[in-house]
């Protein structure tokens, strides 16, 4: 009698926990499809006063009431590809160093002070930018690129002196090379993940017929993970592209569109951190459809990584069996 | 022997109670396929088929396993012994994909009937497993968990009741004194002793053991092979061994499989000395395997 | 021969390169850290704990209110997120492990880790501020818990997958039902890595400013109310770091210097709890 009720007890907990872990799991689902619904139902007034164009207009005008997200898109992606050249060759260097060069007391000390480096919050790579590295860069930096690049014929164009003089030193290069360094650790820490994949049997025979360390990184250890070290690139890049805080400190929220890296500029998640509490009605429309071109945008390139990534893990699995 | 025919009997009287497809009692006396006849049988097989998704893993096992006596399955990995115990307790239905069909009858039902408590069923047929698991906490703990799943025991009850078990298992003295200690802090021995207690705990009628001391050492092997000599006289024991000696050692009914299918089965003492089918002698003696 | 000088040559230049950039890398995060607790350890002092952030042109002043508000924030956000995000992995990993709907739950759940942070500001900003008409603690603690749920979920579900299956045989051979298999064996064994997971998690979201700007806001006095706006310490270090008054700045530093030494506590309080299990 009672073990047939504690029967249908211990059957009636069965369904209800895998009840209750799926409805969570679907949850997880609802909430991207919420953050998607509600982006678009903020963003559609600013779609429908402006269509299309809204994109590509540089115009950002609260008194006339007339909004384009050209200028802030144009910016997120610049800053976004000066960090990246800047922060691969470091963060790839770092990698390399770590795997295959650094002596073995010195793998752990380095591996762990990157990682921990990567967990450092933003804002305190944003409060750097704008009190040590942007004074310093304006003081000794940029004197030296206008000097140097400005003359070069179409380059120049990147690097002339901004017309307010520029001394404070925030601008879209600064922006970009204050991600830059943000992002290398949390590169670094991905690519060394990667670089360890590779079986040491594979890296042995290497050196055993004779390659350097470098033709073993270049010809083994290279070609073995490429698809993984593409994506970490892109995660990376979404990183770049959807930060806030390190960006929002030093790029001085400029509304216009700069035509030199060494002048003001934004980026969508800068203009949201320093517009969106004062902004109404359709100027609050236009900032939410730009949080969606954002969304847009790192999402596509989070689908890009993960698929690379799933990639190398079918190679591999590919080449165990 | 007397217990045993005691046992039977009681089972006797339950199976015929409960009218199942193939009455129990007319089970008992058939000799099915040329495999001896077992007076009697806790477990009947009856054209046991086992499928992992397509590839097929039983073909047409017919059994009987007596009670009250420690049955062996011996056979070449991957022949199919842990498929077969594996499908007593229907552990396999954590799995999808995996099916048995035909019958399994303990006490007149069958095991493999739709709608039956899976879990009901493996508190009377318990399981201990190649390689020890304790869970990761008490010793006590680990002993309680079984017991609490079917039974409301008061405190002083449960605490007889880890005693008793852990007694059985021979392991009392060695843990008296410490068991609010972690499970997995014991050896290797000891900790599949405690997976023994646990079972027995739940004071199930039989008890299978898969391989159970192929990750041990040469004195814990002895301690568990003594053990489970002491065990069939209250449970029904099924071993499966990849160890002849073991076998020959500890069962007294020895069941030889090869390919999925039983090859033979008989008295121990039978199969390692005069087998009847030439792959069982080619077994025994080492010719492959 | 000589293909072999040019071929050490390059294998010179390219590690002393690499050598390079690690070391230039490296002294940049250096500057970093060195700035930060330096401009940091000058402004800290016991009033930060024990006094309110300071209005404009006003002396002195802490970090009192932004410290409560940061922790009621954080425990809050923790509350919320961590049973969804470990109920969720389970599924994931104990009961759909390979279905077409884990793997978009998990696709999905990778969208939601890298997300731009400031995009989850505004979805609770339309979520819940616009609803209830004002910025509140509740908000920000949404906000905080949307992060929190895809790094719980994914540890966990790695975690879980750790747990041998022969604990999870063990377990059914006794007869227990596959929910008391979980909850008081898988659970257990995987309870380290799943506290991990909680503290990775709680370590992101102590250093996040983005969601907390058009949600949790600020609050100039002492306030414990979560339907508020409630102070918090990484919008306090935003604002006042961009204010123009040396006092503002100095605070910021001090709480940037809190917040960080936080954050890395925790990320080596996980290491040390991962290697134990190790």
């Amino acid at each position: 009698m009672s073990l047939e009720r504690s029967l249908r007890g211990l059957a009636l907990g069965d369904f209800a926990f895998r009840a209750i872990t799926l409805l969570f799991a679907f949850l997880v689902l609802l909430l991207l499809a919420g953050i998607i619904i509600m982006l678009v139902q903020g963003a559609m007034p600013a779609f429908k006063a402006f269509g299309w164009d809204f994109i590509t207009n540089e115009t950002w005008d609260p008194v006339r009431d007339d909004y384009g997200a050209w200028a802030p898109i144009v910016g997120t992606v610049v800053a976004a590809l000066i960090a990246m050249l800047i922060g691969l060759p470091l963060s790839f260097g770092i990698s390399i160093f770590i795997t295959e060069m650094a002596p073995q007391w010195l793998k752990r000390p380095v591996g762990t002070a990157v990682e921990l480096l990567a967990a450092v919050p933003s804002i305190i790579y944003g409060m750097w930018g704008l009190f040590f590295f942007a004074p310093f860069f304006a003081k000794h930096v940029q004197p030296l690129l206008v000097a140097s690049l400005g003359d070069v014929p179409l380059l120049g164009a990147l690097f002339q002196m901004p017309i307010t003089g520029g001394s404070s030193g925030v601008s879209v290069l600064t922006a970009g090379i204050v991600l830059a360094i943000m992002i290398v650790p949390f590169m670094a820490a991905v690519m060394r993940d990667v670089f360890e994949v590779v079986p040491s049997v594979l890296r042995e025979s290497a050196y055993g017929m004779g390659a350097t360390t470098w033709e073993v990184i270049r010809n083994v250890v290279l070609p073995y993970t490429k698809v993984g070290v593409v994506g970490g690139i892109m995660l990376g890049l979404g990183r770049a592209l959807g930060e806030t805080m390190a960006v929002t400190f030093v790029i001085g929220n400029a509304s216009k569109l700069p035509t030199s890296l060494l002048e003001p500029g934004n980026t969508i998640a800068a203009k949201l951190a320093n517009e969106f509490n004062e902004a109404d009605g359709l100027q609050m429309d236009a900032l939410i459809a730009m949080g969606l071109i954002l969304f847009a945008i790192t999402f596509v390139v989070l689908l890009l990584s993960k698929l690379l990534l799933m990639r190398l893990t079918l190679t591999q699995e590919g080449q165990k069996t | 022997m007397s217990t045993a025919t005691l046992q039977g009997s009681v089972n006797f009287d339950v199976s015929a109670a409960v009218g199942a497809s193939m009455t129990a009692g007319h089970a008992l006396t058939e000799k099915v396929d040329g495999i001896r006849h077992v007076e009697n049988p806790k477990l009947s097989l009856r054209k046991l088929n086992f499928f992992y998704g397509k590839f097929q893993g039983l073909y047409d096992i017919n059994m009987n396993i007596p009670a009250c006596q420690v049955t062996a399955l011996i056979g070449p990995s991957g022949c199919g012994k842990s498929t077969l115990l594996r499908t007593l307790n229907r552990i396999y239905d954590l799995y999808p994909g995996q099916r048995a069909e035909g019958e399994i009858i303990m006490d007149g039902c069958n095991l493999l009937e739709k709608g039956r408590d899976v879990n009901l069923l493996r508190a009377k047929i318990g399981m201990v497993f190649q390689k020890p698991t304790p869970f990761p906490m008490s010793i006590y703990d680990n002993i309680a968990f079984g017991v609490k799943l079917y039974e409301k025991l008061s405190k002083a009850q449960m605490d007889e009741r880890v005693e008793w078990a852990l007694r059985k298992a021979a392991l009392w003295d060695e843990v008296k004194d410490k068991l609010k200690q972690s499970g997995t802090a014991l050896s290797g021995g000891q900790q599949q002793r405690l997976c023994i207690a646990r079972s027995i705990a739940v004071k199930p009628e039989v008890i299978l053991f898969d391989e159970p001391t192929s990750a041990l050492d040469p004195i814990s092997t002895l301690k568990i092979e003594e053990l489970i000599n002491e065990l069939k006289t209250e449970f029904t024991v099924v071993i499966v061994t990849h160890n002849m000696q073991q076998a020959a050692r500890v069962s007294d009914y020895t069941a030889f499989m090869y390919l999925g299918r039983l090859v033979e089965y008989d008295h121990t003492s039978i199969i390692f000395t005069k087998p009847g089918k030439k792959e069982t002698e080619d077994y025994i003696t080492g010719r492959f395997g | 021969m000589e293909l072999y000088t040019r071929r050490r040559l390059l294998n010179r230049i390219n590690l002393t390169a690499s050598l390079l950039t690690t070391i230039l890398a490296l002294s940049f995060l250096v500057w970093i850290i060195a700035v930060l607790f330096i401009k940091g350890f000058s402004a800290i002092h016991w009033g930060l704990f024990t006094e309110m952030t300071p209005p404009p042109g006003a002396q002195g002043g802490g970090l009192a209110n932004a410290l409560v508000g940061s922790l009621m924030l954080t425990i809050a956000a923790i509350l919320i997120g961590t049973p969804i995000g470990i109920l969720a992995g389970t599924y994931l990993a104990e009961y759909g492990k390979y279905g077409l709907f884990s793997e978009i739950v998990r696709t999905i759940n990778d969208v939601l880790l890298s997300a731009p942070s400031i995009i989850i500001g505004v979805f609770v900003y339309e979520l819940i501020v616009i609803r209830q008409g004002h910025y509140s603690g509740w908000a920000g603690a949404v906000a905080l818990a949307i992060i929190v749920i895809p790094v719980v979920l994914r540890t966990t579900e790695n975690m879980l997958k750790l747990v041998p299956i022969h604990m999870r045989e063990a377990a059914a051979a006794l007869g227990a039902p596959r929910w008391k298999v979980i909850v008081q064996v898988v659970y257990k064994a995987a309870v380290a890595g799943i506290v991990t997971g909680v503290l990775l998690a709680t370590a992101r979201i102590t250093g996040e400013t983005a969601p907390l700007l058009f949600t949790a806001l600020n609050n100039q006095f002492w306030s414990t109310d979560m339907n508020g706006p409630l102070a918090n310490l990484p919008v306090v270090i935003f604002q006042f770091a961009m204010s123009p008054y040396d006092d503002w700045r100095e605070l910021a530093w001090a709480a940037a210097l809190l917040i960080t030494v936080l954050v890395l506590g925790m990320n080596i309080l996980t290491r040390t709890l991962l290697r134990d299990r190790k």
